[in-house]
């Protein structure tokens, strides 16, 4: 092999490799407590092409939570191994942005200090940051507010500058922890819609959890349900409707029949 | 966040307010403001004028307290000299030179164990309270020493350091240090732990998250604690002023003692008081400045 096409492969493997394909390879996650171990999560397999907008579905406490924290590298999987990009994650790092399920905001640092809180890290200089911190304020509409600290906001806006900041960090992979389960129903359609719209722009992977079989549908390409004892998958749906996503899409029998799918399968499961 | 839930509890309180006082009463005066049912409510704001009242009458139920003890020769006055008595002496004292000598060299001891202290205690504390592995180097110890007594250690001071100024400072430090480490080290440990794992999926390095999330979080926390050893610096003074010394506020309240001038015992009490209240008001001063985010 000549120099020169080995440096083209390794550009190859590269540029494949910058797009946040994730693949969980048997994950399972058993917790300690004194005397007795309790299994959250079975063997879990699941590949997320790069690009690809995937949620999961599922009872409280089955352990999609935990699934989440483990391809953030937040906790370590008892056993299997998650790649992004082939790349194992041993830990947390930048290339995997995470909204939580609970308010994380730096209380001691503005909306604005909060969103360009990656960006300052990685050393982008202050008019650039500026200029991506307007975006995400935009983007979250949360403008009039940029100056002000967590304290002084509302629930639901809270959770709009945890997205905020998590998206201007300019994340491969976008894990979502029930993002939107605080924010009331015409706020969360705008945040729906606004989020498809960073998607598709930004390319990146999106892995999101909800307990709203409306949102999933909405905003997904393919839906996985979980169920709990130990947390496994229990089934797959490719979500086959137009790739540009209205509010008429709503309306749409694909989407009905998916969701009346989707309900009876939680609901037996649930029984 | 705290405010906002107590507006919101105060909100909530305020409209159940009428629905409770129901009745045919509640009609007929409409449009008064409803009476809460209770005015001492749990962990509830009260106007700041309210508390400043009654803060004022805390102190005059002391006073008076005093006053009746020593004007109503109940006690000695040899034992309890009258307030009007003290307050002279007070004026008296404070005129004079010698006086505020005392004062200064009695706040720059505390100032100097102090500021050792902290500016040693704090490092150690904050990586203490971060790492497990030196708290469990750092802890056992510290928890062992707290126990000792700081005043035992007089004697040993004296052989180390002698009778100086360093001597005082070194007393002060001991009395203060290691209960600071294990104070810092358990402020730092509340910083919540979401936040930091927060700042590690923004790419925050475990070095980065230390600076920018477990210092900014835990820095109220750190000024309360060092505000709470203030008041103990304060009295290990008193105790390292007591033996061999001939200047500052526990000499001057020593010297009184041997004369019996109570009243000069009083003052000493009460200006050193007044000196800790002081320096609590500046630091209290200084957590609003700092941090209007709490
Ligand atoms: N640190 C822990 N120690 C012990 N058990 C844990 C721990 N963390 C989670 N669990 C358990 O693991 C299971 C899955 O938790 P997880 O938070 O992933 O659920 P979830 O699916 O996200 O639920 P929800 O929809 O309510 O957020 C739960 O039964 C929980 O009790
Ligand atoms: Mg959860």
């Amino acid at each position: 092999m000549t120099k020169e096409t080995l440096a083209r492969e390794i550009r190859m493997e590269t540029e494949a490799a910058g797009h946040g394909a994730i693949a969980i390879r048997g994950v399972g996650k058993s917790y300690r407590t004194g005397k007795t171990e309790f299994q959250a999560l079975g063997n879990i397999r699941l590949d997320i092409a790069a690009n690809e907008f995937v949620t999961i579905v599922g009872p409280s406490g089955c352990g999609k939570s935990t699934l989440l924290r483990i391809v953030a590298g937040l906790e370590e999987a008892s056993v299997g191994e998650v790649t992004v990009d082939g790349v194992a994650v041993v830990g947390p790092g930048a290339d995997r942005g995470m909204v939580f399920q609970g308010y994380t905001l730096f209380p001691w640092l503005t909306v604005r200090q909060n969103i360009e809180y990656g960006p300052k890290l990685k050393g982008v200089p202050i008019l650039e940051r500026r200029a991506v911190s307007n975006r995400y304020l935009r983007i979250t509409r949360l403008e009039s507010f940029a100056n002000r600290f967590p304290k002084q906001l509302s629930g639901g806006m809270k959770q709009r500058v945890a997205i905020a900041r998590a998206l201007a960090n300019g994340p491969k992979v976008l894990l979502m922890d029930e993002p939107f389960g605080a924010l009331d129903a015409q706020t969360k359609l705008e945040m729906q819609e606004a989020l498809l719209d960073v998607w598709a722009k930004e390319k990146t992977t999106v892995l999101f959890i909800t307990h709203d079989i409306d949102e999933a549908i909405f905003l997904s390409q393919r839906i996985l349900v979980m169920a709990a004892g130990p947390g496994r998958m229990i089934g797959e749906y490719q979500v086959a409707l137009p790739a540009e996503r209205t509010p008429e899409v709503r309306e749409h029998p694909d989407f009905l029949k998916l969701k009346r799918e989707l309900a009876s399968l939680l609901k037996h499961k649930e029984a | 966040m705290m405010h906002a839930e107590k507006g919101h509890g105060a909100r909530q309180e305020a409209a159940a307010g009428p629905k409770a006082g129901g009745g045919p009463r509640a009609v007929a005066g409409a449009l008064r403001k409803p009476t809460r049912r209770h005015r001492i409510q749990i962990f509830e704001d009260i106007p700041k004028r309210g508390f400043a009242v009654t803060a004022i009458v805390s102190f005059l139920v002391m006073l008076a307290f005093w006053s009746i003890l020593s004007y109503g020769n109940m006690v000695s006055r040899v034992f309890l000299p009258t307030p009007d008595r003290v307050l002279h002496t007070f004026f008296d004292l404070l005129g004079t030179q010698a006086y505020w000598h005392h004062i200064g060299i009695s706040v720059f001891r505390v100032s100097a164990g102090f500021a050792l202290a902290c500016l040693l205690a704090i490092p150690i504390g904050l990586i203490a309270g971060t790492f497990r592995f030196a708290e469990a180097f750092v802890e056992p110890p510290m928890e062992f020493i707290r126990y000792m007594p700081a005043v035992a250690f007089i004697p040993l001071i004296m052989v180390w350091a002698g009778i100086g100024e360093w001597a005082k400072i070194l007393l002060i430090f001991i009395g203060c240090f290691f209960q600071l480490v294990l104070m810092v080290a358990s402020d730092t440990r509340q910083v919540s732990k979401d936040l930091v794992q927060a700042s590690f999926t923004l790419g925050a390095s475990r070095w980065q998250a230390v600076q920018t999330v477990v210092i900014p979080a835990v820095q109220p926390r750190l000024m309360n604690t060092m505000r709470l050893m203030l008041g103990w610096a304060w009295t290990y003074l008193v105790v390292a002023e007591l033996v061999a010394v001939n200047s500052g506020l526990g000499y001057a309240i020593m010297k009184a003692q041997r004369f019996l001038n109570t009243d000069q015992i009083f003052v000493g009490i009460i200006v050193i008081g007044l000196l800790g209240l002081f320096s609590d008001r500046i630091f209290a001063f200084l957590n609003r400045r700092f941090f209007p985010w709490v």
